[in-house]
């Protein structure tokens, strides 16, 4: 078929166009990290590791990344448990309103969240609540755990029921079926749901903006010194390195869900994962 | 058989919502039987083997189980275990994890486990299979797994969910042999849900026929085949000629009833099934082995009727004739052995059809 079309493969040509869109200012991430220059602009002048040094001697910074790691892992731990509650449930059983209440899960997919967080702040100023790390975590709870949802619901809905009704029929009680068949084989998508939403729960800055007290998460801290000229090679550097660590965190996840795929017989790809 | 009930159903009934999936079910199940519940897709057979298992709640009724009421007593402490159609293999254990899965349980060592695990696997001729990964099993080597993982429980009732459906004809074929042989062996009663009557009757025996969430008639395969009750169960279990009858007079000996195609003929007491009232006959039914084509003048039967075939169909072994009777609007099919040196006879064909009066079934 090679020579039937004529002229440029404008499709190809759009493809292109959409992933340099997409990717060409995360590149210039690393590429201003190692730059040996305060202004980011080009021409680049040389290349230096102060920037690096510069962000390890940043004691508030330090405070950001652990304040945000702590939100994060609360959050997609609280987040992927009732997820998983909410997916068993969806799957398993029929009870009444049950698409009404599906639906108001979700919902938090889709709504502003700004709105969400205004309503928070608002709520837990009427609650007379202080503002902590906590309140983020309850913020972030609640828009991750749609995501937790979505991404388990399809690991709970390809489980046969049978196993779980054989392993009762062997004698095993309700807990121990879940021990011991049913989280073995949703474990794929559980870690599927830990990552994504320590992810969303990471980078999250709204919520965490409003409703964050004297302890800031790292997307807040970074707001907070875009406002310094000098102040942002070293945010390329530390950009450079959360790029990094999301790259080796998905690549990670899906090492992780091909193997569990693998010794299961499954086709890896079929077996709904996220890339 | 004089065995003791190991199964007893009293009055069971069940619905979801407005549905009535059983009314009323009573059945015995003896100890050490092959018992098969048959009947086609939506009669209420696999929600009666699931609530046996324990993995549904009757709406009414009973069910006793070595002598001892299963209300409320749930799925994992009843002495029954599942065969189930998909098989449900544990996919991320291995075959000895799978047969293993009920043994750790139970207080045993891990050599037991594996002592018990090994015989199992060596009843359904899989030895040596314990460290396969569940993927890497044919459908046939699931079945078998899903069988030792039930036997290894050592249940008093083993329930099989349509374990046959799922294999090709030929591998089917062979495991209803030798399910039934190692039923047999072991002495443990089976309770088989199937919609194929060709497998209920070869594997079991007993058969409960089901339409619509009642059992229509409990009985031996070679009673049910030969003496079916209603015209439902005629025409579910094999094929069944129907013709219309009427009953012209009763004596002693048997009831004489007039079948406009065929002829008139005393039926023996014997073959007229209890509860049926003579004056209500209104067809009777006849297999199509009972009926035989007259190929040769020399060849006579009990009673004849003209006919001429309007269709064949050859099998090789056999060949289905559907063939018109002299005189009438209806059809019978009739089956016949191939023999050396006689050809099959062709639409057209004028032939005389033999039959006899005992191979009649009667129905109101």
């Amino acid at each position: 078929m090679a020579g039937a079309r004529r002229g440029p493969n404008w499709l190809l040509v759009y493809a292109v166009a959409y992933m340099v869109f997409l990717y060409a200012p995360v590149v210039l991430l690393p590429l201003f990290a190692f730059n040996d220059a305060t202004i980011v602009a080009f021409p680049l002048s040389g290349f230096t590791t102060k920037w690096f040094t510069v962000l390890w001697e940043t004691e508030a910074l330090h405070g950001a990344v652990r304040n945000s790691l702590i939100v994060a892992v609360s959050s997609a731990l609280i987040a992927t448990m009732l997820g998983a509650s909410a997916a068993r449930a969806m799957a398993r059983y029929r009870f009444p309103a049950k698409k009404g209440i599906v639906g108001f899960i979700m919902l938090p997919l889709v709504l502003p969240e700004i709105i969400v967080a205004v309503a928070l702040l608002v709520m837990l100023m009427q609650l007379g609540l202080s503002l902590s790390l906590w309140t983020v975590v309850a913020g972030h709870v609640l828009i991750c755990t749609p995501f937790a949802i979505a991404i388990l619901s399809s690991a709970f809905q390809g489980l046969d029921q049978s196993l779980e009704e054989a392993s009762l029929d062997l004698g095993e009680s309700r807990w121990g079926t879940f021990r011991r068949v049913t989280l073995p084989l949703v474990m794929p998508g559980v870690v599927s749901s830990l990552l994504i939403t320590f992810t969303i729960s990471l980078d999250e800055f709204i919520i965490a903006f409003f409703l964050t007290g004297t302890d800031v998460t790292l997307p807040v801290y970074i707001w907070s010194q875009l406002r310094f000229p000098s102040k942002l090679p070293s945010i390329m550097a530390l950009g450079a390195i959360l790029l990094a660590l999301s790259v080796l965190l998905l690549v990670l996840a899906e090492w992780f869900r091909r193997r569990a795929a693998a010794r299961q017989g499954k086709d890896a790809t079929a077996a709904g994962g996220l890339l | 058989m004089t065995a003791r009930p190991i199964i007893e159903l009293r009055n069971l009934s069940k619905s979801f919502g407005a549905v009535q999936a059983l009314r009323g079910i009573d059945a015995t199940i003896r100890e050490g039987e092959f018992f098969s519940l048959l009947g086609p897709s939506g009669c209420g057979k696999t929600t009666l083997l699931r609530m046996i298992a324990g993995f549904e709640a009757p709406s009414g009724g009973s069910i006793v189980i070595d002598g001892k009421p299963m209300d409320g007593i749930p799925a994992n402490h009843r002495p029954t275990n599942m065969v189930f159609q998909s098989y449900a293999i544990f996919p991320h254990l291995s075959v000895a994890g799978n047969v293993g899965y009920g043994l750790k349980r139970k207080k045993l060592s891990r050599a037991e486990i594996a002592a018990e695990v090994e015989a199992a696997l060596e009843k359904v001729d899989l030895a040596g299979y314990g460290s396969r990964a569940a993927h890497e099993l044919s459908g046939g080597q699931r079945q078998r797994v899903a069988l030792a993982r039930a036997l290894v429980m050592r249940p008093k009732v083993v329930l099989l969910d349509e374990p046959l459906s799922a294999l090709d004809k030929k591998l089917r074929e062979q495991m209803q042999v030798e399910l039934r042989a190692l039923q047999q062996s072991l002495g443990i009663t089976f309770i088989l849900v199937t919609h194929d009557q060709e497998e209920a009757l070869i594997m079991s025996d007993r058969i409960a026929v089901m339409f619509d969430g009642q059992i229509a008639q409990m009985a031996s395969p070679e009673e049910l085949y030969r003496t079916p009750r209603t015209r439902r169960v005629a025409s579910f279990i094999g094929v069944m000629n129907f013709l219309p009858a009427r009953m012209k007079g009763e004596s002693p000996e048997g009831i004489e009833i007039d079948i406009p195609a065929l002829g008139s003929a005393r039926i023996p007491r014997d073959r007229v099934p209890e509860g049926l009232r003579p004056e209500r006959i209104e067809s009777i039914g006849i297999r199509p082995e009972m009926l035989t084509i007259l190929f040769d003048e020399a060849n006579s039967a009990e009673r004849e009727a003209e006919g001429q075939v309007v269709a064949n169909s050859y099998y090789g072994d056999m060949t289905y004739y559907d063939v018109r009777l002299a005189g009438q609007e209806a059809q019978v099919t009739i089956s016949m052995r191939n023999t050396a040196g006689r050809s099959v006879a062709r639409p057209g064909t004028t032939v005389r059809v033999g039959w006899g009066a005992e191979s009649v079934v009667l129905f109101d």
